[in-house]
């Protein structure tokens, strides 16, 4: 699982990235989504100090930071498991077995949407259309790759790949 | 027939394939030999229609950015792709990124535009790596940046990560995401042309409508009008999902037959089953019937003529198996989660229709409820802030009223229950009601009214008309 909790601060490497990010608008307040992803690619996810840490740097309201990073799904507010896996149940996968494959996963690991294994390795959540409809069913894994066109089989074999990978 | 977009070339994400195929030979062109107003003129005349989902004539909107320097003015690429069942622009991040990249830039100039935005969806984090990839490889051939090939004219390019949420899709939704702001939708007027991101005129364009214009400029607009259904032409990159043999992105020119598409281009439906209902644009679009299929082409006006629309071409085929009440069901799960809350017609009708269709699927569902769907989308419909509400209403009132059978066949038929209406009547009279504190308990007793009312009415219509 990612860290419970965290003290949120960039090094000076990340601190050009913020500079280059902020460079990129004409006004400072839109480098506040990429701040926040800089913030969840290094800790995971982003908890309310980030949030106000974010809002520091960006010399923005605390509360201006909360309601962007609260209207966004991808960000997470909570911490996830190692891995996170969202899997799409809207109506292509669904036709394709969407559910079959999220209903399956979460017997396995014995959680529910949203929820967290208790070793920590695995966190899973019921998303919305990836793009990926051609492809389904279909799964992402820590907002990042895909794995489309998903048979039962391939569930296993992948949940224990990574499980092994550890 | 030749692709446009899609183009049988391997390697073509790779900047110097592209250019030994005759890659960003229209931008030199535009920037050695054409004035921007020549440069929108030959877009109006190529008849391209935005591929976004509205269909809006791309050459006229260019036309409405006020000409001049006196502000700052914006080009957003809008790659945020949520509406289900689509995932067309992804495939042009991966199949030919430089295209869209050149397209882009070609509009910028045509509007006098320094800087341009391509938003692209979160979730699509192995393409943001191509485009930047791409946007970077771009700049170094000095394609993108100050002086571009010596013309004097220079404009940056930047990419911006979304972070899941469809409503940002949504033109005025995705510059105040952009800007930094929750994605909320703006009113309009004003139009983005006049007030747009950070106050200053835009346009937004979606990516497929940006990768036409290389080959409008290198084969002009004249070309490109003769190209599918003269009204809508062009090709369009059709993403057909569902229940198909070979579900995947075809490019192909406007006005083929929806059943070309499925039989001769995706191998028919699968276990040689029967066609239940078809989505022709991506979710928000009214459905099609088996009837309504067979002879239906996929183009803007021809979609229109029978009440659905060519939305972003994600066509998803469901055959005679399929539970189209659970298909709607999530469908309009969706809607509920997406709705940004701002207007309560969207925000509270999209609960209440997810309400109403979750009973019907648990077998509860009333007779009544069916026109109720109907009456909540309806009174959704035109009456909020952006066109998400109308998304969310229109499949609800067109496949309830298209198969309400199917809906029909799920609802339990009432029977008198006495002693469940004498309860009721016990309560209404008592204070008991008033104080039954638990929400759930409330519920099942105002379901048992509802019930009970219906009944009544039933009685009171059989006495009228026998
Ligand atoms: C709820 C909603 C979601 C939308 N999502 C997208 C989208 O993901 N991509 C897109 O290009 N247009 C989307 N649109 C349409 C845009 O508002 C806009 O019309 C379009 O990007 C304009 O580009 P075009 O003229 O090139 O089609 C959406 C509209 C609504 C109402
Ligand atoms: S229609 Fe729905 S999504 Fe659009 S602004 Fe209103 S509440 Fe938000
Ligand atoms: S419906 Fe699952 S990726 Fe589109």
């Amino acid at each position: 699982m990612n860290k419970e909790n965290y003290i949120p601060v960039f090094d000076e490497n990340e601190m050009k990235m913020v500079e280059h990010h902020k460079s990129k608008y004409p006004a400072q307040m839109a480098a506040v989504m990429p701040l926040l992803w800089m913030i969840q690619e290094k800790y995971g996810w982003i908890s309310v100090d980030a949030m106000r840490y974010v809002g520091d740097l960006l010399k923005l309201p605390h509360d201006h930071v909360l309601g962007v990073a609260t209207f966004y799904s991808m960000y997470f507010k909570k911490p996830t498991g190692k891995y996170h896996l969202q899997i799409c149940t809207n109506v292509s996968c669904m036709l394709c077995g969407g559910y079959e494959v999220f209903h399956y996963i979460s017997d396995k690991l014995g959680i529910k949407n949203k929820e967290i294994t208790s070793d920590g390795m695995f966190s899973i959540e019921e998303v919305e259309c990836l793009g990926s409809c051609a492809t389904a069913p279909m799964l992402q894994i820590n907002n990042k790759e895909f794995h489309e066109k998903l048979t039962l089989e391939e569930v296993d074999k992948l949940l224990n790949n990574l499980r092994n990978s550890n | 027939m030749e692709k446009i977009i899609l183009k049988d070339i391997p390697d073509l994400d790779k900047i110097s394939v592209y250019e030994n195929n005759g890659g960003y030979a229209a931008w030199k062109k535009v920037l050695s030999q054409m004035k921007p107003d020549e440069v929108i003129e030959e877009v109006k005349k190529s008849g391209l229609r935005g591929r976004g989902g509205a269909c809006f004539p791309t050459g006229l909107k260019w036309s409405f950015m006020p000409k001049g320097n006196d502000k700052p003015k914006y080009l957003c690429c809008n790659g945020d792709e949520s509406e289900p069942g689509s995932f067309k622009d992804r495939e042009i991040f991966e199949k030919n990124p430089h295209q869209f990249i050149e397209g882009s830039l070609i509009a910028a100039y045509a509007m006098g535009i320094k800087a341009v935005y391509v938003y692209i969806r979160g979730e699509y984090w192995k393409w943001i790596n191509i485009m930047e990839e791409c946007v970077s490889d771009a700049y170094k051939k000095g394609f993108i940046g100050e002086n571009v090939q010596g013309s004097g004219y220079s404009v940056d390019m930047y990419i911006h990560k979304g972070a899941g949420a469809y409503i940002c899709g949504e033109e005025s939704s995705l510059m105040n995401s952009l800007e930094g702001k929750r994605g909320y939708p703006r009113v309009k007027p004003p139009f983005p042309a006049a007030v747009g991101v950070w106050g200053n005129p835009t346009t937004i364009n979606n990516i497929e409508t940006l990768a036409n214009i290389p080959e409008i400029i290198n084969k002009g607009g004249e070309w490109f009008s003769k190209i599918g259904d003269p009204k809508h032409p062009g090709t369009l990159l059709f993403g057909v999902s569902g229940h198909v043999n070979k579900p995947g992105v075809y490019e192909l020119p406007t006005g083929i037959p929806l059943m070309t598409l499925i039989n001769d281009y995706c191998g028919g439906v699968k276990n040689g089953k029967d066609i239940k209902m078809i989505i022709p644009g991506g979710s928000s679009m009214p459905p099609l019937t088996k009837e309504e299929s067979l002879n239906m082409k996929m183009d803007a006006e021809s979609l229109k003529a029978v009440g659905s629309a060519i939305g972003t071409a994600g066509v998803m085929v469901m055959d005679e198996d399929t539970d189209i009440v659970h298909v709607l069901q999530r469908i309009t799960k969706f809607y509920y989660h997406e709705s940004c809350g701002q207007c309560t017609p969207c925000r509270e009708g999209c609960g209440w229709m997810l309400k109403v269709l979750n009973r019907i699927m648990d077998g509860t569902g009333r007779h009544s409820d069916l026109d109720l769907l109907i009456s909540v989308a309806e009174n959704i419909e035109g009456n909020t802030i952006c066109a998400l509400g109308d998304a969310a209403a229109w499949p609800v009132k067109w496949t309830v009223r298209k198969f309400r059978k199917e809906f029909e066949a799920k609802i339990k038929e009432d029977k008198a229950d006495l002693p469940a209406a004498n309860k009721v009547h016990g309560l209404r009279k008592s204070d008991e009601y008033m104080t039954i504190s638990d929400h759930a308990e409330q519920g099942k007793v105002e379901d048992l009214m509802g019930k009970v009312q219906e009944l009544t009415q039933n009685e009171d219509i059989k006495r009228f008309s026998s």
